[in-house]
């Protein structure tokens, strides 16, 4: 059961003027996996996340080398920025909802690439509410400001507005830092069951979440990719000395 | 020690009280005084006719006209360029060292003496363009002098809107000047329109900048076009005030109170859409 490689990463470091934030990352992603990143602040995991969508393109003093590819392709070769973050989609720390209703927010992506059929949208909506286990809660809400939903609805929303897009790999950049564990055990749920149709990289603090939904983990360390392996072997023998001391809370 | 901290804190409180009144108070001296001295000048006749008898008699209708015209003007030409420009200062420019010398340049021209607005503006549109003393010319000269207020209030209402909403939008693979129309834009409408009111403001009241440039010291007729000279309320106010002897003191303060109302109306109008964009918004 080998599934192709969907991310590919050969080489690639990353500086902000002086500093190095990430040293010769080389990985593979596979299709429809969960890969879960872990490490310590500053060990270089959301700039790794941020390179897959380009999101670090604007930041002072950025600069590249290495290759990345989706699907074989070097995504740094194309100008079109936004063609390759509609197909790779990514959900923050913290759940920012737009200011306007909870049906907006998740038709916003699809109003901006032009869909114009109202019953189409509103289908699409619907699926990607129900994908992200909110639409049970919110279809009577839809019309309301989604400012007025809780913390873990607007993350669950922030979701389904990423899905609404339709991306092939979601980026989740901490994504539960700041939810209960009602809310984080909702989103996990989710994660696993989008399984079948999307490949996802999970940067998280937590290493139980890590361990909980990974396929994979790697271990992060001051810009290194210092150990990448199946979740549950990383987690019970890992083979370097600082993966187990990061695990077992020695230190980070 | 407990007794010298809560004495102290009513002394903070006092200062603090004491200082706000002394802002607060001469501002309601002014209003209600030339409210008392001028609301007998205001009649139907004196809003809508021409001044008879060299201004001693009769309406102040031209006037009014005229200042209207002008913040039409002004606002046609300075609250696009205003905004555009800060848009692109604010989300496009690169922060380098000639972006900040703009900014800072932009900054400081909001210090400059009006009159000397007003003599850029004779030299350059009613001399060099040959528009001569004429509404265009004092629209412009006034665009110009207020453009810094538009740019640095709009900026600050860009600056304003959350980054993250920029980054979440971004991230769905949206352009950036959707970006910007979409979610940037709306969220700061209510802060440019403050740019806005303070812009209207300050192009009805002055009377430098249009001294040279528009204003007619007795033109008893309507402008007939943007080329034609104009009365204004300032200049007006300043005319019969200092350069017309054995005017009646109501009219004079009939005059200031004309322009405070416009003023005030016009701002009025614009908190009024602000709040509605504001009530939309629903926090």
């Amino acid at each position: 059961m080998v599934s192709p490689i969907k991310v590919q990463s050969k080489d690639l470091s990353v500086r902000y003027g002086s500093v190095e934030a990430l040293k010769s990352i080389s990985l593979d992603v596979y299709a429809n996996e969960i890969l879960s990143i872990i490490g310590p602040a500053n060990s270089g995991k959301s700039t790794f996340l941020r390179c897959l969508n380009r999101f670090n393109d604007n930041q002072p003093n950025f600069s590249f080398k290495g290759l990345l590819t989706i699907d074989g392709q070097n995504i740094y070769a194309d100008g079109n920025v936004e063609m390759l973050r509609k197909r790779v989609g990514m959900v923050f720390a913290l759940p920012i909802v737009l200011p306007m209703t909870v049906f907006e927010n998740v038709a916003y992506g699809l109003r901006r690439h032009g869909m114009k059929d109202k019953t189409q949208m509103e289908s699409i909506v619907e699926r990607s509410l129900k994908a992200a286990y909110l639409w049970d809660e919110v279809k009577d809400r839809l019309q309301e400001h989604a400012m007025k939903l809780s913390g873990g609805q607007q993350q669950r929303l922030c979701l389904a507005r990423t899905l609404a897009v339709d991306p092939e790999i979601i980026l989740y950049d901490e994504p539960c830092s700041g939810l209960d564990p009602i809310s984080t055990a909702k989103i996990e749920e989710a994660m696993l069951r989008f399984k079948q149709n999307y490949t996802q990289i999970l940067v998280t603090n937590n290493t139980k979440q890590a361990a909980r939904v990974g396929d994979r983990t790697a271990f992060f360390l001051m810009g290194q990719l210092i150990e990448i392996g199946e979740t549950k072997k990383l987690f019970t023998s890992p083979v370097d000395r600082r993966t187990d001391d990061y695990i077992s809370g020695r230190f980070g | 020690m407990i007794k010298n901290a809560y004495t102290r804190e009513k002394l903070a409180f006092s200062i603090l009280f004491l200082s706000t009144l002394v802002v607060v108070l001469p501002v309601i001296l002014i209003l209600i005084y030339i409210i008392y001295q001028g609301w007998h000048a205001i009649s139907w006749d004196f809003l809508t006719q021409m001044p008879k008898r060299g201004m001693r008699e009769g309406g102040i209708f031209p006037a009014i006209v005229g200042t209207l015209w002008l913040v039409l003007g002004t606002l046609i030409f300075a609250l696009p360029l205003g905004v555009l420009s800060a848009i692109y200062l604010s989300e496009y420019a690169k922060d380098n060292f000639l972006t900040r010398a703009v900014k800072l340049a932009i900054i400081n021209l909001a210090g400059v003496p009006s009159v000397v607005y007003g003599l850029f503006g004779l030299g350059i549109f009613v001399i060099f363009l040959k528009f001569g003393a004429s509404i265009l010319a004092g629209s412009l000269t006034l665009a110009i002098m207020v453009l810094p207020i538009i740019i640095t209030t709009t900026r600050e209402a860009l600056d304003s809107v959350p980054q993250s909403f920029r980054q979440v939008s971004l991230s769905l693979g949206v352009s950036k000047w959707e970006t910007i129309r979409r979610v940037v834009l709306p969220h700061a409408l209510p802060g440019i329109l403050t740019g806005m009111i303070l812009a209207v403001s300050r192009a009805a009241g002055e009377t430098a900048p249009i001294l040279f440039t528009v204003a007619a010291f007795y033109l008893p007729r309507l402008p007939k076009s943007i080329f034609d000279q104009a009365m204004a309320l300032p200049y007006h106010l300043y005319v019969i005030s200092t350069q017309v002897p054995n005017i009646k003191l109501e009219i004079r303060y009939g005059t200031a109170l004309v322009l405070l109302m416009i003023v005030l109306s016009l701002n009025l109008v614009a908190i009024l859409v602000r709040a509605q964009f504001r009530k939309k918004r629903k926090w």
